[in-house]
């Protein structure tokens, strides 16, 4: 046997990828490229171009056949997916836009930029519309709170959403903090913005008018974001120089509270035909989509863009994601009002191309033709993947609706308090208050605010009128990781559940889908019935999507994170005075329970914190049951029988009834009818049910009404005491769960300042943030 | 084991947006100033470490720069040596 | 003919609409004064309101005093008239030494945004003749990072002795919050001090927010009082009286 003597002249040659492999592209998209360019090679600048263009995050290539099949049309409906924001007419000449978005893997990397960033981006895409943005929701999702690292991300991104939030002076009246394992290696930061506008200073993202003025404004472009396409860099610059590497996102709120003042100055004096924010794809995004959506050219001069930094190769000024950026399309007699605008608000402003009627991007420098590109092939002619969906071998179908339930959650019987299972509820990470986090908000600036972050649907007025917009934020992904159908169309019902509970009646849904890698079979599989839930719901409701986000590739090492279909919900209410709120409201009022439980602890927060593996058990929901709900108490308030309203979710009865009584300061005495266990009565997340409080004089009323829309609805107790006190009565209590070995008590008595006192310092506890 | 004084210049790194420099160099026409330009803000730390040597309180010092001090995301640092403070009596 | 109210609008205010808005309910006609113009369009009273001028960077408050405006504003306060700084219009008087002291980050290091008490200490100044007498606690909100007010001891001694201090964050009685009280002197300001007066009685900053307590949907109307009694301080200026006489007058 010899051994081969290793070369011995240099090393040996390293394959060299190709290009478009470098930039994130496959063999089979540079065809696709190929034949939109009529056969030829693409350049280095195009290859940019179309590797940012068609990126999952830009293109939706793995979703789009998905998305196809929401349901959008809706009454009111004046814009819907495809535009920067969905937007509802809400009446007397104005409307309402709204939209949420992710910026998760920036967040994961440099937290306090990554969630500062995602404010801007989704604010910026409120106002291009020409709506002012009223109000800020941020769902924010984590891994374990106890970790370090959590900790880290946990202090950046929510000093990030105040930094960015605050200085631009645009409340943050709501949102989630969940804390579940598979975020480990993914945070989630998904921001929801609202605006209002008058409906005839809508604007769109178009370009129309060849011979138009393409002008950019704001912020000067930067080496931000190029990310992927540092490939190219390394190859044009020498590696040991650190000033030239691409850089991270940096946000600068003052600049874009500058430029929402000038972005609607000049919408609401008519000076642009079209305007478009910069986000991802930078230029080359705004320009081809305008382009393509008025079916015009915009040819992009590289030498008139103001710049930050000297030296910027034409790739980088292509694909910058320098923030704070905006692109108008001006007629030319405009130009000097436009540059006055932008001047007077101290915003950099430059002339950077036209539109033309050859239907292309082309980016020229020196007179020279640098690139040309059919504007569809970069948007709406993107390649599209039909990836492949493989359900997982082992999963749990949720019953039917209407199935038989039956008493078989295996629990932790033997000496569980349900008065202590209560208090560890409460204190535990989910379920405690938030109130550390959202005073690190400004949630009344602006002076809209009627109900701010931490008890229930945020509630903004609208000066000028009676009305007012209720926003709801919710996902749920802990029925979701076993049955993403069932867990998308939990979170709609809740979403939509927290805003019809206060009155109001919901117009439309946005949605920002978080999953794993569209390339692997099974998580494709929980996107497409993600969708499939989403859409489902919806219609059940309905209600229409009116946009939204896809983040994809939310996986790390450790994992893929549990799919969450995170849905934001706007509603409107006509008179803000007949407002309810969830919290007790006076001594003696009536409780009534309408809904009913069905057996499933399976994603549930007891579920969570008993450690228990429920064999049988998944939650189910009944569409039809969740319409009649949210009609019903629409119907009531409307007619005045509503003291207060709270739903039943996270936590179960025991928790709502909890968070009624520490919010209004008012205990309660309650007996619960029961024909399971009492953990699935006590602490069952089943959708579908609301807690509502009347006058006892309207009681009686109101219970007819809840039979009158086809709704089970129990008597509970009334409001009064300073103690919580729910008692079981029926098969399940004492009595039978005795047959069965168990000796849970059926009586849970705690006084209110216990349930305070756990509820305020849970998350600070878990965080170990200092009170 | 003596003691050392060094000074921690925190400014952003090159190439990163610096909306703090941006807004005082937009701000100078107000105070009538000009020619000032490629202005930039960042923070400086200034510590005492006790080590057996120069060479040690600066490896000290790198360190806390690196991990601490500076992001080095989006910020860059530069150490120097400085007056050692009176010590408290 | 409601009394024309000076608005300062720097860039990166943010509360300047809220500020209209407020002083349209306190039977005000508010007027926008842009930061570039050097004149006051002859209002009778300014208001810089709350926000990030300038994104509050480098310091708050100190880019925007070097503005056009501020120069009419020293003027006119020089001159006896009456001024209004709201949160980071507290700011930039204090960087502008319109009023003494500074504001410096939060104890706590954290922005905050939540609802305090606050109690004016005398009521006989054209910002607060229009409150209640009794000492009553003014719920209202805050939103600050920089809101923790600081001057060395001897200043403070001043500031008491000559009854320049104008409101104290205080708790549910009304009894002055101790300094490291985090529910009721979240930003940890030296003797809970909430407000401060210049010298000559026209020129007043507070940290907490009153037009955001101006209507009772919003949560407290009790911050309406405050706005209401410089609208009429300003409308008897504007009439010819002295609003220093009327310090005097109470």
């Amino acid at each position: 046997m010899t051994i081969a003597e290793p070369e011995a002249v240099g090393e040996p040659a390293e394959p060299v990828e190709p290009l478009h492999r470098q930039l994130g592209l496959t063999d089979h998209e540079l065809e696709a490229i190929r034949e939109r360019l009529a056969g030829r090679q693409p350049n280095e600048l195009e290859l940019a171009m179309f590797s940012v263009m068609w990126s999952e995050h830009c293109s939706y290539k793995s979703s789009k056949p998905l998305l196809g099949t929401l349901p959008t049309a809706g009454a009111g409906v004046v814009a819907g997916p495809g535009e920067n924001a969905g937007v509802i007419s809400i009446g007397d000449g104005l409307a309402v836009a709204f939209k949420i978005e992710s910026h998760n893997h920036p967040s994961a990397v440099e937290p306090y930029q990554g969630a500062a960033t995602g404010v801007g981006g989704i604010l910026r895409d409120i106002f291009t519309m020409g709506a002012r943005p009223i109000a800020v929701l941020d769902a924010l999702r984590f891994g374990d709170p106890a970790d370090v690292r959590t900790r880290h991300l946990v202090d950046g991104v929510v000093g990030g959403v105040g930094g960015y939030g605050n200085c631009v002076g645009i409340p943050t009246v709501g949102g989630e903090l969940v804390f579940d394992p598979s975020y480990q290696g993914n945070p989630l930061v998904n921001v929801m913005a609202i605006g209002v506008l008058e409906e005839r200073h809508l604007t769109r993202a178009a370009a129309p008018g060849p011979g138009n003025l393409v002008v950019l404004f704001g912020s000067t472009t930067g080496r931000d974001g190029i990310g992927g396409a540092s490939v190219l860099a390394s190859a044009t610059f020498n590696d040991a120089d650190a000033s030239k590497r691409p850089s991270v996102q940096v946000g600068d709120p003052f600049a874009e509270k500058l430029l929402i003042e000038a972005s609607l100055e000049l919408i609401e004096r008519g000076f642009v035909e079209g305007l478009q924010d910069l986000g991802a794809g930078g230029i080359t995004c705004a320009t081809s989509e305008t382009a393509d959506r008025a079916g015009t050219g915009i040819t992009v001069d590289l030498d008139a863009i103001p710049l930050r930094e000297p030296g910027m190769a034409p790739f980088e000024v292509m694909i910058s994601e320098s923030q704070e950026r905006m692109c108008a399309i001006v007629r030319p007699d405009r130009w000097p009002d436009v540059r006055e605008v932008a001047e007077r608000w101290g915003l950099p402003v430059a002339v950077i191309g036209h539109v033309t009627d050859d239907g292309d991007i082309t980016v020229t420098s020196g007179g020279a033709e640098l690139a040309r590109i059919p504007a569809a092939a970069l948007t709406s002619d993107a390649i599209v993947h039909q990836r492949v969906a493989r359900a997982p071998e082992h999963r749990r179908a949720a019953p039917a609706p209407g199935a038989p339930t039956g008493a078989s959650d295996r629990l932790p019987e033997r000496g569980m308090d349900p008065g202590a299972v209560l208090l560890a509820l409460l204190g535990s990470p989910n379920l405690a208050s938030r109130r550390s986090v959202f005073e690190r908000y400004d949630s009344t600036v602006g002076t809209d605010t009627v109900v701010g972050p931490g008890h229930g649907a945020a509630v903004m007025r609208i000066k000028g009128t009676s009305r007012a917009l209720v926003a709801a934020t919710d996902g749920n992904q802990a029925v979701g990781v076993l049955d993403p159908h069932l867990g998308a169309a939990m979170s709609v019902a809740e979403a939509t559940r927290n805003v019809s509970i206060t009155g109001a009646r919901p117009l439309g849904v946005t949605n920002c889908l978080n999953y794993g890698d569209p390339t692997r079979p099974e998580a494709f599989w929980q996107l497409t019935e993600g969708v499939r839930g989403l859409a489902d719901a919806c219609r059940a409701l309905g209600l229409p999507v009116t946009g939204g986000n896809v983040s994809l590739y939310n996986e790390s090492p450790a994992g893929s994170i549990a799919p969450t279909p995170e849905i934001g919900v706007v509603g409107l209410i006509d008179d803000v005075a007949a407002l309810v709120g969830p919290a007790f409201v006076t001594d003696g009022d009536a409780i009534l329970l309408v809904g009913e439980a069905t057996s499933g602890l399976i994603g549930s927060s007891y579920a969570a914190l008993a450690g228990t593996t429920v064999e049988d058990g998944m939650p189910s929901l009944d569409l039809v049951r969740e319409a009649a709900v949210q009609g019903f108490a629409r119907d009531a308030i409307d007619r005045g029988l509503v003291e207060s309203a709270q739903d039943v979710s996270g936590g179960g009865l025991a928790v709502a009834l909890a968070e009624a009584a520490m919010w209004g300061g008012h205990g309660a005495a309650v007996r619960v009818p029961t024909s399971m266990s009492p953990a699935v009565e006590l602490f069952g997340e089943s959708p579908s049910r609301i807690v509502v409080t009347s006058t006892q004089r309207h009681a009686p009323a109101l219970a007819l009404l809840a039979r009158q829309h086809g709704l089970p609805v129990e008597t509970l107790g009334s409001v009064g005491g300073d103690r919580l006190q729910i008692q079981l009565v029926g098969t399940s209590s004492t009595g039978a769960s005795e047959e069965r070995g168990s000796t849970i008590a059926d009586v849970l008595d705690v006084p209110l300042t216990a349930l305070r006192h756990a509820w305020d310092h849970g998350l600070t506890r878990a965080l170990g943030w200092g009170n | 084991m003596s003691s050392h004084r060094f000074a921690v210049n925190v400014t952003p790194k090159p190439g990163i947006l610096d909306p703090q420099g941006r807004a005082v160099e937009g701000s100078l026409d107000h105070l009538g100033i000009e020619g000032v330009h490629a202005v930039r803000v960042g923070r400086r730390v200034e510590l005492s470490v006790d080590a057996s040597d120069a060479a040690s309180a600066l490896a000290v010092v790198e360190r806390l720069a690196s991990e601490l001090l500076a992001n080095p995301l989006i910020e860059a640092y530069a150490i120097e040596a400085i007056e050692p403070v009176e010590a408290v009596a | 003919m409601p009394v024309r109210i000076g608005v300062v609008v720097f860039p990166g205010s943010n509360c300047d609409r809220d500020t209209l808005h407020g002083l349209e309910l306190a039977g005000g006609e508010p007027v926008v004064l842009w930061h570039e113009q050097a004149t006051l369009d002859g209002v009778a009273a300014v208001i810089l309101p709350g926000g990030f001028a300038y994104g509050d960077y480098l310091r708050a408050g100190v880019i925007a005093r070097f503005s056009p405006v501020m120069r009419a504003v020293e003027a006119f306060a020089a001159d006896g008239g009456l001024v209004l700084g709201i949160c980071n219009g507290f700011q930039v008087l204090a960087e502008a030494g319109l009023v003494p002291g500074a504001l410096l980050r939060n104890r706590g290091l954290r922005f905050l945004g939540r609802e305090v008490r606050i109690a004016a200490e005398r009521l006989d100044t054209p910002f607060t003749h229009g409150l209640a007498a009794g000492g009553e606690p003014l719920r209202m909100p805050i939103a600050h990072g920089e809101g923790c007010y600081y001057a060395d001891d001897a200043t403070l001694d001043a500031l008491e002795a000559e009854g320049q201090v104008l409101f104290r964050y205080v708790d549910e009685e009304g009894g002055q919050a101790a300094e490291d009280d985090r529910e009721h002197n979240p930003n940890g300001s030296l003797r809970a001090i909430a407000g401060v007066l210049n010298a000559a009685g026209n020129v007043a900053g507070l940290m907490p927010h009153p037009e955001r307590a101006s209507e009772s949907i919003l949560g407290s109307d009790e911050g309406l009082p405050i706005i209401r009694s410089l609208v009429e301080s300003a409308a008897r200026a504007a009439a010819g009286e002295r609003p220093l006489e009327l310090v005097a007058a109470s």
